[in-house]
């Protein structure tokens, strides 16, 4: 696919750095990690999964948020290129869709429906654990580069790290609370988007980007918005009515 | 963590009974908890698990436990104000503290009590579902230590379970309700959270409400959640305040 410049690989880690800061956006930061990904190896959609503790990959982040793609993201409870990455803890790279039905009987269809025709999935390591994975999808059946594997699981690595908000998590227990807080801010959005969606008549892959630029333009954190959407609407006269 | 894939949920709803509000809810939920307690205190295993249900401010409500020690832990955070169960409440995360004597300073009225009482290692899991919060389950153990990726799977899986069971509760949904229908709850669908945000507004309820009156509804349509859920976020679906 694409060799990414070095100067523009270069821009990314910087705005990775800056963003990590005391108190930042766990889900805005994985959103950038995924958009980015896309962009750098050109593929058109990224999205990342994480471990629940209770043996379930859960969905975080994707570079779109479109309905058909939570689907898959979703459908990999079950089977499917991360839940494959997460288990061995190894990439998987290159997978053509069109023959992949016995590896994964629900997900190849359904992901070859959606217009896609490789897969791509790396895991997210913490040492020997793995915490989730990143999933690449490509509309063509163009692969990825051996160079280009490496920038995606440098970017992969980033995002642990930054969902850990810490350089060395020593103790397990810290990796759980972590952990489980950022799979429960992604609930939050989720009752978000539906209380948007109903209060403006919209539908929800709609109710997701106004309250993206909604909390852009009120320079707020997601998360924190979501939150206050849900739990205190009448103080968003704006947004919430 | 990622070494094994264990259906947790499975196993702890095999578990248990739902709870069965035939009678007086109330009752019939703290005996659900405290048969809950008991079957987590074995499966963890633990020398004690408790159950606190807050208000959304976080005053307690009900607490249930494994044993009268248990439950003097338990009570010792609202007498104090304080403590990991308190805190995995407010924060919305777990509070896991596997060497209670290395954090006095965290808490220091509760720290120092609940040593007293013989607590060694406490784990506050909170009772949520993204913001809608109903508590805290609080794990603990006589002996220092840190509790296993496995065991730690367990008890979120506890978790769930009771918060289905609290809801399930609270619509009045009977303990014949098929399982695998309403089960969806905790199995993170995006789906399910989405259409609890609109039933909330839908209904003009809290959020906790807008999931009982969807879990309520599938029981009475006797279809499942997930599929109820789907009807709601496209547009077929629209609870109303009375028909709910």
């Amino acid at each position: 696919m694409a060799t990414v410049a070095p100067a523009r690989l270069a821009e990314v880690f910087v705005e990775v750095a800056d963003t990590l800061v005391d108190d930042f956006d766990v889900i805005e930061f994985l959103q950038m990690i995924t958009t980015r990904t896309s962009e750098l190896v050109e593929v058109p959609a990224v999205g990342l999964l994480l471990d629940d503790g209770r043996g379930r990959l859960q969905f975080m982040a994707a570079s779109d948020e479109e309905t058909r793609l939570l689907e898959l993201f979703q459908i990999q409870h079950n089977e499917g290129p991360c839940l494959d990455a997460f288990t061995l803890g190894t990439p998987v790279v290159n997978a053509d869709l069109a023959h992949a039905e016995t590896r994964w009987p629900t997900f190849a269809p359904r992901a070859a429906a959606s217009g896609f025709r490789s897969v791509h999935a790396l895991p997210l390591r913490l040492r020997s654990t793995v915490i989730g994975a990143l999933n690449l999808f490509g509309t063509d059946a163009g692969s990825l580069e051996p160079g280009d594997v490496k920038i995606v699981q440098a970017l992969a690595d980033v995002a642990t790290i930054g969902l850990l908000q810490e350089k060395t998590i020593r103790h397990g227990e810290v990796l759980t609370e972590q952990l489980q807080h950022a799979l429960n801010s992604r609930v939050v959005i989720e009752q978000a988007k539906g209380a948007l969606a109903r209060t403006h008549g919209i539908g929800v892959d709609a109710a997701f980007e106004l309250l993206r630029s909604y909390a852009r333009t009120h320079n707020r954190k997601l998360v924190d918005l979501a939150r206050t959407v849900v739990t205190e609407p009448h103080t968003l006269p704006g947004l919430m009515r | 963590m990622g070494d094994s894939h264990p259906d947790d949920l499975a196993a702890v709803r095999d578990l248990l009974p739902r709870v069965d509000p035939a009678g007086d809810i109330t009752s019939d939920v703290r005996t659900w908890l405290a048969r809950m307690c008991s079957a987590a205190v074995t499966a963890l295993p633990a020398s004690g698990v408790g159950v606190s249900l807050m208000t959304d401010t976080g005053v307690l409500a009900v607490a249930q436990a494994s044993d009268r020690l248990a439950e003097a832990v338990g009570t010792l955070q609202f007498t104090l104000g304080e403590g990991p169960c308190v805190d995995a409440f407010h924060g919305h995360r777990p509070v896991l503290v596997p060497d209670l004597r290395a954090v006095a300073t965290r808490w220091p009225g509760y720290a120092p009590a609940a040593l007293a009482l013989g607590v060694g290692a406490v784990f506050s899991f909170p009772l949520q579902v993204g913001v809608a919060h109903l508590g805290a389950l609080d794990v603990h153990r006589a002996r220092p230590g840190e509790l296993s990726a496995s065991a730690t799977g367990f008890a979120l899986a506890f978790a769930d379970v009771t918060v289905e069971a609290l809801l399930d509760a609270q619509g009045a949904v009977s303990a014949a309700a098929d399982p695998g229908g309403l089960d969806g709850v905790v199995d993170g669908h995006y789906v399910v959270y989405q259409a609890q945000g609109m039933t909330m507004v839908d209904l003009g309820v809290s959020l906790v409400e807008a999931l009982v009156r969807l879990r309520a509804h599938a029981f009475a349509v006797d279809r499942p959640l997930l599929d109820v859920a789907r009807d709601v976020v496209e547009g077929r679906l629209r609870l109303e305040p009375d028909t709910a």
